[in-house]
């Protein structure tokens, strides 16, 4: 049944991804054509900066990954990598169907609810003009570079919500919620905020590279999973405190971390699409700022509260700092940068610590990308600066320059909406997922692993099979032979002993 | 013939080994254990957390000897093993009824000797 279920799905696949191929010539081709002439020169350059900050920002996929496996048990670790490979191949076919089209087809009006133009990136018009007046028509990069930067986007926002639901949630969960999120939930959400839907263009409201549209919309759907997900056995003990489940592994949690900073940087700059107009390197240098920001406030929040640097939490102080930077990346000057990266720290360790106690969420997601990503959205009310609101065309000055709450109050009732629409159907997407193939793996499942269950294999084998059983054979540097003499300390021999400890002699 | 089995903390081991291997006791074997005693477990944090951890790991050493060694190897290991604070562990002596070479098959007490210098060794 689930078989011929798989079958009948794949072959649906296959007939709807062949459906642009009726739909004739690319677009870019024609248009190029009919001008006779080449691109303008400032094309080709701005097209190369889309491409290397989508690439950077497609890396933070390994970010993620070895986030997530890193505050995992080391009996959950290979079903993060399957998952990730997964859910960005899933994605990206919904959002190259339909996905791209929501978020940033032309409406039936500026500010509209939804785009319904550019179906798998065909029927767009003039590529120059195409997805004008929406976000994507301040830049003329090809339509193609600028798909890629956004689907980048989208599997980012997408990575985020599994944080929460590690070492518990079903693999079909994934896929299922994959295919809604990526053509539905994340298109209308950021359609809305950046890709000139009715909040953006409407009311004024300020993102510049996502912390409502990309992670708050992530962590909502993150708390949707968990709300109907639950804790992990034994997170909270029968007097019903929290019990630390500590992950198997800090170095790589921390190069994930070290790699989505990284990524960061094609995130943020990124987001100018614009190579020619020279925003990015200043853009680049807020995001550094806001990151760092983010570890000071976590580093000195984790020293009050426990007295000790807790590795975790200055790992999300990162992330945090650089949520929050996110959206007013592209609005502050570079002093309100460290000062919105640093309470954004502070935020995210208090915020752990107060969800913990009611909320199992092994990596922080709902603080280091929903809190956060609320006080950088409310930030841009707080520290945009005339010139950038100007420059940018959106929105107002925040509350320092003009004393006004005008922009802060918007920002709030965006996120609010932004809130209230993905939390709604996300959860909607996961009480229909666990009335049918269920949510969670059954309590044997969750102690024996998600590796060896749902993958048939652990992601590290010689920690949980006994060496003979797997052909390993000889562990340990080979001794030589025993000769006579072999209980004097001295000479080679006695390296041999300290080589074969408690082999019989 | 007795097995000396003891439970110690794991920087006792090289002086012990190093001092039974001068007397002529190279055979032993060790394992990571962990186990609870007196010593009380210890709080960890993790992520605003705490975690109790009442087990500790120690280091177990077997070692098979003639009766009259017994004594020279337990003192050996009450020499190094003892801290004098709570956690240093335990030493537990028991009977064993038979001693068997693998590589040559010879049994009984001839097995637990060091071998001699001059002995026919095979290479």
């Amino acid at each position: 049944m689930r078989r011929r279920a798989l079958g009948v799905g794949f072959a649906c696949l296959l007939l709807l991804l062949a459906l642009p191929a009726v739909a004739g010539a690319d677009t870019l081709d024609a248009a190029t054509n009919e001008a006779g002439s080449k691109l303008g020169a400032n094309v080709p350059i701005n097209t190369m900066w889309v491409l290397v900050t989508a690439f950077l920002v497609l890396f933070m996929q390994a970010g993620f990954a070895l986030l997530e496996i890193g505050f995992s048990r080391g009996k959950n670790v290979g079903t993060g990598i399957a998952k990730i490979l997964v859910n960005l191949s899933i994605a990206a076919m919904c959002y190259y169907a339909v996905g791209f089209a929501f978020a940033f087809g032309t409406g039936s009006s500026e500010g509209d609810l939804i785009g319904t133009t550019g179906w798998f990136l065909q029927g767009f018009g003039d590529p120059q003009q195409a997805f004008f007046p929406n976000g994507l028509g301040l830049s003329d990069a090809t339509i193609e570079s600028k798909w890629l930067f956004q689907f980048a986007f989208c599997a980012v926002s997408l990575a985020i919500v599994w944080g929460t639901t590690l070492e518990r949630i079903k693999f079909g969960a994934y896929v299922i919620y994959a295919i809604v999120f990526a053509s539905l939930i994340y298109p209308i959400g950021s359609h809305w905020v950046f890709g000139g839907g009715w909040l953006q263009s409407n009311l004024g409201m300020q993102d510049f590279a996502g912390s409502t549209a990309v992670h708050l919309i992530g962590a909502t759907g993150a708390l949707a999973a968990l709300l109907l997900l639950g804790p992990r056995k034994g997170k909270y003990g029968p007097d019903g405190r929290p019990r630390a489940i500590p992950g198997h592994s800090m170095p790589l949690a921390g190069l994930g971390v070290l790699i989505l900073f990284i990524g960061w940087f094609g995130f943020n700059p990124g987001s100018t699409l614009n190579a020619t107009d020279g925003r990015f390197g200043e853009v680049a240098f807020v995001t550094l700022l806001g990151a760092t920001g983010g570890v000071l406030g976590a580093f000195g929040a984790t020293m009050l509260k426990q007295r000790t640097i807790d590795i975790g939490m200055v790992a999300n102080g990162m992330i945090a700092g650089l949520v929050a930077i996110t959206a007013p990346s592209g609005y502050v000057e570079a002093w309100a940068a460290p000062i919105i990266g640093l309470i954004a720290g502070l935020i995210v360790v208090f915020s752990i610590i107060a969800i913990d106690k009611k909320l199992d969420d092994p990596v922080g997601a709902l603080s280091a990308h929903g809190m956060a990503g609320i006080w950088g959205t409310v930030s841009c009310g707080i520290f945009t600066a005339p010139r950038l609101a100007e420059y940018n065309a959106f929105g107002e000055p925040g509350l320092v320059y003009n004393g006004s709450f005008h922009q802060l109050g918007t920002q709030a009732l965006g996120f609010t909406v932004v809130f209230a629409f993905v939390f709604v159907a996300s959860f909607a997407t996961f009480f229909l997922i666990k009335k049918t193939i269920g949510l969670r793996v059954s309590e044997e499942q969750e102690d024996a692993g998600l590796d060896i269950v749902e993958h048939g294999m652990y992601g590290y084998p010689e920690q949980f099979i006994p060496a003979p059983e797997i052909g390993a054979g000889s562990v340990g540097p080979a001794a030589p032979a025993y000769s006579p003499g072999a209980v004097s300390p001295a000479g080679s021999t006695a390296t041999a002993m300290t080589a074969s400890e408690g082999a019989p002699a | 013939m007795k097995m000396i089995v003891a439970y110690i903390r794991h920087e006792a081991f090289e002086p012990i080994r190093q001092d039974l291997l001068d007397a002529g006791f190279p055979s032993l074997s060790i394992s990571e254990v962990k186990g609870s005693g007196r010593q009380k477990g210890i709080t960890e944090h993790y992520r605003g957390a705490e975690l109790a951890i009442h087990l500790r790991p120690k280091l177990k050493i077997e070692c098979v000897v003639d009766d009259e060694a017994k004594s020279l190897v337990v003192e050996t290991i009450l020499r190094h093993a003892r801290t004098g604070s709570v956690g240093d562990g335990k030493i537990f002596v028991l009977p064993v009824e038979e001693a068997v070479r693998i590589r040559t098959g010879e049994a009984g007490d001839e097995v637990l000797q060091a071998h001699p210098e001059n002995s026919e060794v095979p290479a």
